[in-house]
């Protein structure tokens, strides 16, 4: 039972970066209707700037408390990473949003392809690892449960709640679910819609390198080819919740870790990312509108 | 940039003044994206800590070009480019008589690809044409002949498949196996590659009909990859990571081998010297017959039933089902003959490597594949194989630059930046033209009158 509550509070913990990613995914496929291919490679350049700052920041001023280096490595994270996005959208996506449906989705993979090599090119093909950030453990009943897995679970919730917030509440969000309705009325209503998308493309890249700097801390090790496995599957998550909905990626993102690390617990670790995709394309024959997302409705 | 439009007013039609802020702002923007990324480098030091290297002169050099860039681009390249527009606008469509090179551009390339290992030969001697032929010759080769199996699947009949490297996978891995527990030859397991490839193809066709555009895009890349971790993971059967090797070579028709020491080795036959190159050349014959069937054959299925509801199928789904065409065997089939070439490409890769693993069938193969595909204009062989030509060709050619290191330092080492220029180039041919080199769809039906249907005009099937 206790095996079980621990793989259960390490799922989690796994699901919730997971989440972070499909938030970005969820809302541009909400608002233009495309796979953000690059998105996983976008986390990985989150995690990467991470690191960067980790290491000026260690170099520069010795024995800063963790909370402010964790803190200024996710900023710079989240700087860099919408940076990059919001260059991306418009010089790869934009000009090809009124083409045909594969056009974007090309560029897209070229994207990918592009970042994670830039990525290899100027930091080097090895391992990166730092030396651990967080390591107290606290023991509740028996579990253990680390610190930095706390912090990340708080840290999705909160974000959520944020995005939620500014989604539903603000006019922004009003602005970005006009956009994902009918992009050309929301324009005659006077909405700037490339505005509106380029602000969606920068709030994805954001939550994707505040994931990305919760992976290098996790994990402490990053290296350039981790976009592509996790985006993968925080694109299974966010279709599992429902692509649209926030709060439906962040339950895909927890339901995809728990299954993976369910799965490694009580079965074979090296089947876990097949149970993985196996669950994608299953929930994409029987229910592709996912758990909490609104059926698509053919238009003729 | 987001300034365009705020700028054309304000600036009173000031055009140096404009390109000036927009090259300063891109200048900025590169600064931003780079300053991490360029102008510090994480390496490990003796005690295999990280340490930062800085490179500050990199980074200034790409500030520059990015500012420098701009700012001409905004200032000569615009304005050249809007009034070549208007030219070309004013000029009225004249119907321009076809050269006879551009007439009979397919059946020259053909010839010119028979002609090639021979004046290669005649030109760098035997062994010297090992290169052209094997590095350039087949390895183009065997990506126009995926692509063009993949046309089948997402040129004509709209579905769109990211995992089509499974089925190259089947291929492979079907004649690496047989053949080494059953030691058939090439020539028995080539077509039974074929069949099972399409057999797979219809079993993972199966449960995906119902699904259309992005979605089917995810589930295909979805089988690809368990197709590729269950042969890192079945270590009894597919030896895992560390793959199948010692392969058996194809002979002609069992007539003459290419063993070393077989009494009725090519070379020893002929007595020639000994040589690698015969069963590089052999095989360059191999694979360009295979391409030039998988392209006759969707030549020719273009103008059965079969082929008319594959383009129906793309064109409109609804439309297509609603005038009585069963789109199950269509798409079916289009699954199936699609993964057949695939499952040929890949056991003639097989036998071509002699050693297979799961490496080769990454994700990024598939991508290539569809690249090559959309690049080249969906649907149109001709723009596929020029398509392939350039982006496969093209990145091997970077191997050959050795004169680069001659600029850019002795470390310099053009194979590592191979795929970041792929990646590059995919965005900006597709960026470029939408449509891909051969930009014109014409539908091989038609009523009346024959319709060049433009590009830009035509709605995607939702597929």
């Amino acid at each position: 039972m206790e095996y079980f509550v621990q793989q259960l509070i390490n799922g989690l913990t796994l699901g919730s970066i997971y989440g972070l990613i499909a938030i970005g995914y969820t809302m541009v496929y909400g608002i233009i209707g495309m796979i953000n291919f690059a998105h996983g490679d976008i986390f990985m350049l989150g995690g990467f700037a991470a690191l960067i700052i980790f290491l000026i920041l260690t170099s520069v001023f010795v024995g800063l408390p963790v909370v402010i280096l964790l803190l200024v490595m996710m900023a710079a994270a989240m700087l860099t990473a919408a940076l990059w996005n919001w260059t991306i959208e418009k010089v790869a996506y934009r000009p090809l949003r009124g083409s045909f449906r594969l056009a974007p989705l090309i560029t897209a993979i070229g994207m990918s392809i592009t970042l994670s090599n830039f990525v290899q090119v100027t930091q080097g093909p090895r391992n990166k690892p730092i030396p651990p950030l967080v390591s107290s453990v606290y023991e509740v009943f028996g579990l253990s449960v680390s610190l930095k897995q706390i912090m990340i679970m708080i840290l999705t919730v909160s974000l959520l709640a944020v995005f939620w917030y500014i989604v539903n509440k603000t006019s922004l969000g009003r602005a970005q679910r006009a956009t994902e309705q009918d992009r050309k009325m929301a324009a005659l209503l006077g909405i700037d819609v490339d505005r509106t998308i380029s602000i969606t493309f920068i709030m994805g890249a954001a939550l994707a390198a505040v994931a990305g700097t919760m992976y290098l801390m996790y994990y402490g090790v990053i290296v350039f080819t981790d976009g592509f496995v996790p985006g993968v599957k925080a694109f299974t998550a966010a279709v599992l919740g429902g692509i649209g909905s926030l709060p439906g990626a962040v339950l895909g993102g927890l339901l995809i870790g728990l299954i993976e690390s369910l799965w490694s617990a009580y079965f074979t670790i090296d089947y876990k990312d097949v149970a993985t995709f196996s669950i994608l394309a299953i929930v994409l024959i029987f229910k592709p509108s996912g758990i909490l997302g609104r059926p698509e409705v053919e238009k003729v | 940039m987001a300034t365009t439009t705020y700028s054309k007013e304000s600036a009173g039609g000031s055009l140096t003044a404009r390109a000036l802020r927009e090259g300063f702002f891109a200048g900025l923007v590169a600064f931003g994206l780079f300053f991490l990324f360029v102008g510090l480098e994480t390496t490990q030091n003796i005690r295999n800590e990280l340490v930062l290297n800085q490179r500050w002169g990199l980074l200034a050099i790409f500030v520059a070009v990015a500012a420098a860039g701009r700012f001409l681009g905004v200032l000569y390249v615009q304005p050249w480019l809007a009034a070549r527009k208007t030219a070309k606008a004013a000029v009225a469509d004249k119907d321009v008589p076809e050269t006879f090179l551009a007439r009979n551009f397919s059946k020259l390339a053909i010839l010119a690809l028979v002609l090639m290992p021979p004046v290669a030969v005649a030109l760098f001697g035997v062994q010297g044409s090992l290169k052209w032929v094997d590095n350039f010759g087949i390895q183009i080769l065997i990506y126009v002949m995926l692509a063009w199996g993949l046309n089948i699947v997402v040129g004509l009949a709209g579905l769109l498949d990211l995992g089509y490297v499974a089925f190259y996978a089947v291929g492979a891995y079907s004649y690496a196996l047989l053949s080494q527990h059953f030691g058939f030859s090439f020539w028995i397991l080539l077509p039974l590659a074929g069949i099972l490839a399409a057999f797979w193809g219809m079993i993972l066709g199966f449960p995906v009909l119902r699904l259309k555009g992005d979605y089917l895009a995810i589930v295909t890349l979805a089988f690809g990859e368990i197709i590729r971790l269950v042969l890192i993971n079945w270590t009894e059967v597919t030896k895992g990571t560390f793959g199948i090797s010692g392969i058996p070579k194809a002979s002609v028709f069992g007539i003459w081998s290419f063993d070393v020491g077989a009494a009725n080795n090519f070379a020893k036959v002929f007595e020639l010297p000994m040589s690698s190159a015969y069963y590089k050349i052999f095989l360059f014959y191999v694979i360009l017959a295979l391409a030039l069937l998988t392209a006759y054959v969707t030549i020719r299925l273009r103008r059965m039933p079969i082929g008319r509801a594959w383009e129906a199928l793309r064109e409109d789904e609804i439309a297509c089902r609603s005038l009585g065409i069963n789109t199950v065997t269509t798409k079916l089939t289009a699954f199936a003959t699609g993964a057949m070439f695939g499952g040929f490409a890949g056991s003639f890769f097989a036998v071509r490597q002699g050693f297979v693993s799961p490496e080769s069938f990454v994700f990024l193969e598939s991508a290539i594949i569809l690249a090559i595909v959309v690049l080249g204009g969906m649907g149109s062989l001709v723009g596929i194989a020029v398509a392939a030509t350039v982006m496969v060709g093209g990145t091997e050619l970077l191997r050959e630059m050795t004169f680069l290191k001659a600029i850019f330092g002795p470390d310099f080492t053009p194979e590592l930046y191979r795929m970041l220029i792929f990646g590059l180039a995919m965005v900006v041919v597709m960026v470029w033209k939408p449509r891909g080199f051969v930009g014109s769809r014409e539908p091989t039906a038609f009523l009346h009158e024959r319709k060049a249907v433009s590009g830009s005009f035509t709605k995607e099937g939702h597929g």
